[in-house]
C-alpha cells in the first residue's frame, strides 16, 4: 500500500502544469529526433541536457525521460518508412516494418509499433514499480562471465535472423565484431586495426556509420537497382477508421506484445545489455515460436510488435539500476545519470529515501509520458505516410542527404561519411549475394561490450572457459544455463546446415 | 552469379587475412597476469571470417551453394549504369563537402539527381534544393547546435553572419 501512496504522490507531481507541458514537449521532440536517421534517444538527451538547468531537477528528468520515450517510439518510424533504423534499438523493427511499408501497409506497421511500444512501456513501468529492488539486486550480481554468456545468447539468435546460408551469417557476425574492435584496445590502450595507418580509425568505427551506410545508402541502392530505376513507392491510405481497424487487428498479437515487454524489461535491467539485445532476442523468440516463421522478414506484424514492445520495455528497465544502484543500463541512462549528479542528486539506494518526490515523480511521469507518446505518434502517422507518397526520385536524394548529414552529426568527422559511403556500396554488393547485413550491424554494437567482458572472465579463470558453465550466483548456475541455451541455439541450425551442404553435394563441374 | 559469388568470397578471404595480419601487431596469445593479448579478439574473429569465406568457396565449387549453378547476371549494363550514376554522384557530393561544404554540395546533388534521374521540373527541383539545406541549417546548426562541414575557409566565412 505504501508503494501505491507514493505512486499517487508521484502522479500529483507529474501532472503539475509545468511537468505535464514538459512531458508533451519531450515526447514530441523525442519522436522527431528518434525518427531522424542517425539520431536516437542518446543524441536527443545529450543535446538537450543543458537546457534542463532552467527547471527544477524533477521537471528536468521528467523532460529528458519523455524525450527518451519519444525517441524510442520515433526510432521505429524511420525503420518502417525509410528502412533506416534511427538507432540500434530499432534495427530489428526494420526486418518486417520495411517490407510491410513496401507492401502498402505502412499505417498498419506504424500503429503496431506505437501500440506495442505503449504496451511494452506500460507493462515495464508496472514491473518497475513493483519488483524493482529485488531485480536490481540480482542484476547487480551479474559479473563479466554472465554478461559474456548473455552476449553469446544474443549472437546465437543472430543465426536465426540471417539467410539460409549460415556461413554468410557467421561471416556477417564476425566482420561486425572485428569492425567494432577497430581503434584503441580498451584494456591496454594500444592502437589496433588501424587500416593503412589512417588516423581516423584511431577513434574506432561508430556503429551508426555502418548502420546508416547499410540501411540508408545500401538500401536505396538496392531499391533503385532492383526496380531498375522505376520505383513504385507503396501507397498507404490512412483514415481514423483504418487506424481503429489496425488497432483491432493487433489483438491477435497480444501474446507477442507481452513476451516482448517482459523480455525487454528483464534484459534492459541488466547492466551493459539494454534495448538492442532485448529487441533482437524478442524478434528471435517471436520468429521461433510462430506457426509461420517463413513470413518473418517479409512483413509479419509480429516482427514489428516484438522488438518494439521489447525496446520500450528495456528503456524503462535500464532506468532501474540507474536509480537504485547508480549503474546505468544503457548509454542514454548514463547521460541521465550525469544530469542527476549535475543537479546535485546522489543516485543509489538512498535516493528512494532522501528524494522520494524526485523518484516517484519520475516513475509516475513514465506512465504519463507513455500515454502521450502513443497519442503524439498516432496523431503524426498521416504526416509520416505522406513521406511515402513522394515520387522516389525526390525521396531517394533526400534520404541520401539525410544519411550524409546523419552520418556526420554524431562524431562530426568527414572520415565517417566516407566510411559510411563505403559500407553502403560494399554492403549493397554483398547483399546481392545474400550476405545478411543485420547481424553485422548488431555485432558492431555488441562487440565493444562482449570483448571486455570475455577478457575479464578469462582473466578471472586464468584462461579456462569452464567459468562460463560453472560459476554460481547465490547457488544458482545462471551463467551455465545461459551458455548452454546459447550453444543449443547455435548448434542446431549449424548441424542441419553442414549435413545439407555436405550430404546433398554433387561433384563439381 | 557463380563467378560473382566466388570473387566476393575470395576478396573477403583476402581481407580476412589482412585483418589477421593487422591483429598480429598486438599480442594474440595469453599474457601472464594480463589475460588474452590485445590482438587476440580480432585475430580469432578474423580467422572465423576466413573460415566462413573458405566454406562459401567450398560449397560453391561443390555445387551445394545457391549460386553454384546460377546463370543469372550479377549486374547487367542498365543496372550497372544506374548504380554508377547513383554511387558516383554520391561520391562527388561527399568529395565536395571538403571544398564547398554541405550547404552548396547538397543543392548541387539534389539538382543533378532530380533533373537527371527524375526529370522533375526546374520549379520543383529548385524548391527542394533550397528547402533542404535551409531546413538542415535550422535544425542542426540552430536547434541542435551541431556544426556541419562548410568547406574551405572562404566558403565558411560566408556563413558567419548567420551563426
Amino acid at each position: 500500500m505504501e508503494i501505491l501512496d507514493l505512486l499517487l504522490d508521484g502522479f500529483g507531481i507529474a501532472l503539475q502544469p509545468l511537468n505535464l507541458g514538459l512531458i508533451v514537449l519531450g515526447c514530441t521532440v523525442g519522436l522527431f529526433i528518434g525518427a531522424m536517421p542517425g539520431l536516437g534517444s542518446v543524441n536527443g538527451v545529450a543535446i538537450l541536457l543543458p537546457m534542463t538547468f532552467l527547471v527544477p531537477p524533477a521537471s528536468a528528468i521528467i523532460f529528458l525521460a519523455a524525450i527518451y520515450y519519444g525517441a524510442m517510439y520515433g526510432g521505429a518510424i524511420s525503420s518502417i518508412m525509410l528502412g533506416i533504423p534511427g538507432a540500434s534499438t530499432a534495427v530489428a523493427t526494420t526486418f518486417d516494418g520495411r517490407p510491410m511499408a513496401m507492401k502498402g501497409e505502412a499505417d498498419r506497421a506504424l500503429v503496431a509499433a506505437a501500440t506495442a511500444s505503449f504496451v511494452g512501456g506500460t507493462i515495464s513501468v508496472v514491473l518497475f514499480t513493483t519488483i524493482a529492488p529485488p531485480l536490481a539486486e540480482l542484476a547487480l550480481a551479474f559479473g563479466s562471465p554472465e554478461i559474456t554468456a548473455l552476449m553469446l545468447l544474443a549472437f546465437a539468435t543472430f543465426i536465426g535472423l540471417g539467410s539460409d546460408d549460415i556461413a554468410k551469417t557467421f561471416f556477417s557476425i564476425f566482420i561486425g565484431l572485428v569492425l567494432g574492435s577497430v581503434g584503441m584496445d580498451i584494456i591496454t590502450g594500444e592502437p589496433r586495426l588501424i587500416f593503412f595507418d589512417v588516423s581516423g580509425f584511431m577513434g574506432g568505427i561508430n556503429f551508426l556509420v555502418l548502420a546508416i551506410g547499410i540501411y540508408g545508402i545500401g538500401e536505396m541502392l538496392w531499391v533503385i537497382e532492383s526496380s531498375r530505376g522505376n520505383v513504385e513507392v507503396s501507397q498507404a491510405n490512412v483514415t481514423v477508421s483504418r487506424i481503429f481497424q489496425n488497432l483491432k487487428d493487433l489483438m491477435s498479437s497480444w501474446k507477442t506484445m507481452v513476451m516482448g515487454s517482459v523480455l525487454g524489461f528483464v534484459v534492459g535491467v541488466l547492466p551493459a545489455a539494454g534495448a538492442t539485445p532485448g529487441s533482437l532476442m524478442a524478434y528471435g523468440i517471436a520468429k521461433s515460436t510462430t506457426k509461420d516463421p517463413d513470413s518473418f522478414g517479409k512483413g509479419n506484424v509480429d516482427g514489428v510488435v516484438a522488438p518494439e514492445a521489447a525496446n520500450n520495455a528495456a528503456s524503462t528497465g535500464s532506468m532501474l539500476p540507474m536509480l537504485t544502484l547508480g549503474i546505468p543500463g544503457s548509454p542514454t541512462t548514463a547521460i541521465l545519470l550525469g544530469g542527476m549528479v549535475i543537479w546535485g542528486l546522489e543516485p543509489g539506494p538512498m535516493l528512494f529515501v532522501n528524494e522520494k518526490d524526485f523518484v516517484w515523480g519520475l516513475i509516475a511521469s513514465l506512465y504519463v509520458a507513455n500515454f502521450f507518446a502513443l497519442l503524439v505518434n498516432i496523431v503524426f502517422i498521416p504526416a509520416f505516410i505522406w513521406v511515402l507518397k513522394m515520387p522516389f526520385t525526390i525521396l531517394a536524394p533526400i534520404i541520401f542527404v539525410l544519411c550524409v548529414v546523419g552520418g556526420y552529426a554524431p562524431t562530426q568527422k568527414l572520415h565517417d561519411v566516407w566510411l559510411m559511403l563505403g559500407f553502403g556500396v560494399v554492403g549493397f554488393l554483398m547483399r546481392k549475394l545474400n550476405y545478411p547485413m543485420a547481424p553485422a550491424v548488431l555485432a558492431i554494437v555488441l562487440g565493444p561490450l562482449a570483448e571486455p567482458a570475455m577478457r575479464q572472465s578469462l582473466l578471472i579463470s586464468d584462461g579456462s572457459f569452464a567459468i562460463f558453465f560453472t560459476r554460481m550466483i547465490n547457488g544458482m548456475p545462471i551463467v551455465g544455463a545461459i551458455t548452454v541455451t546459447a550453444l543449443i541455439l547455435l548448434s542446431l541450425p549449424l548441424i542441419k546446415y553442414i549435413k545439407r551442404a555436405v550430404g546433398a553435394g554433387k561433384p563439381a563441374g | 552469379m557463380r563467378l560473382a559469388e566466388l570473387v566476393m568470397a575470395i576478396a573477403m578471404a583476402i581481407f580476412s587475412i589482412y585483418l589477421m595480419w593487422l591483429s598480429m601487431e598486438l599480442p594474440i596469445g595469453w599474457i601472464s597476469g594480463e589475460g588474452p593479448g590485445g590482438g587476440a579478439w580480432s585475430f580469432w574473429l578474423s580467422l572465423g571470417m576466413l573460415l566462413s569465406c573458405l566454406w562459401v568457396i567450398f560449397t560453391c565449387i561443390r555445387g551445394t551453394n545457391q549460386f553454384s549453378d546460377s546463370e543469372e547476371t550479377y549486374m547487367d549494363g542498365h543496372d550497372l549504369k544506374l548504380f554508377a550514376i547513383t554511387a558516383g554522384s554520391l561520391t562527388v557530393m561527399v568529395g565536395l563537402l571538403h571544398i564547398i561544404g554541405v550547404y552548396f554540395s547538397v543543392p548541387l546533388f539534389l539538382i543533378f539527381y532530380m533533373r537527371v534521374m527524375g526529370s522533375h521540373s526546374w520549379r520543383l527541383t529548385g524548391s527542394v534544393a533550397v528547402t533542404m539545406p535551409v531546413t538542415t541549417f535550422l535544425f542542426f546548426e540552430k536547434a541542435l547546435t551541431i556544426t556541419l562541414p562548410k568547406g574551405v575557409q572562404a566558403v565558411e566565412e560566408l556563413f558567419y553572419p548567420f551563426l
